[in-house]
């Protein structure tokens, strides 16, 4: 039913969502397709991050249109948390790509965390590849906006993009984050409000200590397209810089990768039910029960 | 057809046209959400091409569709008809909203799904896109 090579030359948004679902759900093609991918180009991938509500859709939807002026293809995945109770989610980063929809160079994906932690979903990486080697140009990620902790991306991404807002907390706020450490530009968004300028040269000073190089900090106001061109700019060129990063990223892909394989006969319900069982038996202990699974 | 469905349904839910109540299709989505689909909410003023697209991007297994204005003979087929040239044929397209039963017999025979008039127990649409989903679709 499915031809991993050839579907995967030629940009068909059919193929590539099917593609994309048989991965997201490790359906038993999957691996065969993984292996088979090649890639022609050096789609970079960009990781967009940062607190709720700053603005990462809306900026995400302005990157694409001034990304598209100059004819290139767009994918986007956007992901969304679950939920840990009834494991459903609710994906609406999309609505704020609404004027994408139709375009026949963007394609946009929504996914669900599936209960990983990081503001990813486990098969991002997985995902993120199909897309590059479908022959998209830029390949955009958009984070979970989950807080101080969504730092999984710098695994993923061949660079990230940290948004904030003026008044996202004290500096303070920012200083323990560990989004302040992976960021490769901050974009102070909604920078038409008040404060915004103590609040940017509050964040240049924190970004500038103990580092030779200054992080870059952009303003913008994305609901109204301010500030985007430079954004775009800063892409362009940091996509055309050879990565630096490249070894440390595949570790950190490899890695990954390795971990879920190894982890993947654990299901967690049933796993809740050994639990259950084990501790009906005397003196259970919690780490002697792992020894069973290693 | 074996059920060997494990994976969670991907829903589209959408408003299309200058319908504005979307109360409706807002209790929808979160009820899937609830039953653990993964809902793709796109919200009001879709064009059927819009909803089309998205559902094709997304790779959902159902089509949502909450209409309220009276439009819907135009939209319903309007939909199906891209979703046959799209070839997206294993999609179920359903809904809800003020239908009258002569025009939910009549999309019924061009290849709409079941059309839920208001009052309707969320649990019976869920239980109707699940079912639906786990005959028809089994990847």
């Amino acid at each position: 039913m499915y031809n991993s090579k050839a579907t995967i030359s030629s940009i068909n948004f059919k193929q590539v969502a099917r593609a994309l679902t048989i991965v997201e759900n490790d359906l038993t093609e999957s691996a065969e397709l993984l292996k088979n991918l090649t890639f022609n180009k050096p789609t970079p991938i960009i990781g967009i991050t940062g607190p709720p509500g700053a603005g990462k859709s809306t900026l995400v939807n302005e990157l694409i249109n001034n990304l598209l002026k100059e004819g290139n293809k767009i994918a986007v995945l956007a992901i969304d948390p679950t939920s840990p109770f009834n494991f459903g989610s609710l994906l609406g980063d999309r609505i704020r790509m609404a004027s994408h929809f139709n375009h026949p160079d963007v394609f946009i994906r929504s996914l669900a965390t599936r209960g990983s932690l990081g503001g990813l979903s486990v098969k991002t990486i997985e995902m993120a590849d199909v897309l590059r080697a479908a022959g998209f140009d830029y390949v955009l990620i958009e984070t979970v906006g989950v807080g101080q902790s969504e730092v999984e991306i710098t695994g993923l991404a061949d660079f990230t993009l940290v948004v904030l807002v003026p008044e996202a907390g004290d500096e303070i706020q920012h200083i323990k984050s560990g989004l302040m450490e992976i960021a490769d530009a901050f974009i102070v968004n909604k920078a038409d409000r008040a404060d915004a300028d103590i609040f940017f040269n509050n964040l240049k000073k924190i970004t500038s200590q103990n580092k030779e190089e200054q992080t870059q900090i952009f303003k913008t106001v994305a609901s109204q397209a301010i500030g985007i061109d430079e954004v775009t700019a800063f892409i362009k060129s940091s996509a055309s810089q050879k990565n630096q990063r490249r070894e440390l990223l595949l570790t950190q892909k490899a890695y990954q990768l390795i971990q879920h394989k190894l982890t993947r006969h654990i299901d967690k319900k049933k796993l809740q039910h050994a639990i259950a069982e084990a501790l009906n038996t005397e003196g259970f202990n919690l780490y002697s029960f792992v020894d069973g699974y290693l | 057809m074996s059920n060997t469905f494990n994976r969670p349904i991907r829903v589209l839910v959408a408003k299309v046209g200058l319908d504005g109540h979307d109360r409706g299709a807002r209790i929808i989505a979160t009820s899937l959400r609830d039953a653990g689909m993964e809902v793709i909410y796109t919200g009001l003023r879709q064009t059927p091409e819009m909803v089309v697209n998205t559902a094709l991007q997304e790779d959902v297994d159902a089509i949502g569709i909450s209409i309220l204005s009276g439009a819907h003979m135009t939209v319903f087929p309007k939909i199906i008809k891209l979703i046959k040239e799209k070839q997206m044929d294993d999609v179920l397209l359903t809904g809800g909203g003020i239908i009258p039963d002569d025009d939910r017999l009549a999309l019924k025979q061009q290849g709409v799904g079941e059309l839920f008039p208001p009052g309707t127990s969320t649990q019976d649409i869920v239980k109707y896109i699940t079912e639906w989903v786990h005959s028809h679709r089994n990847f």
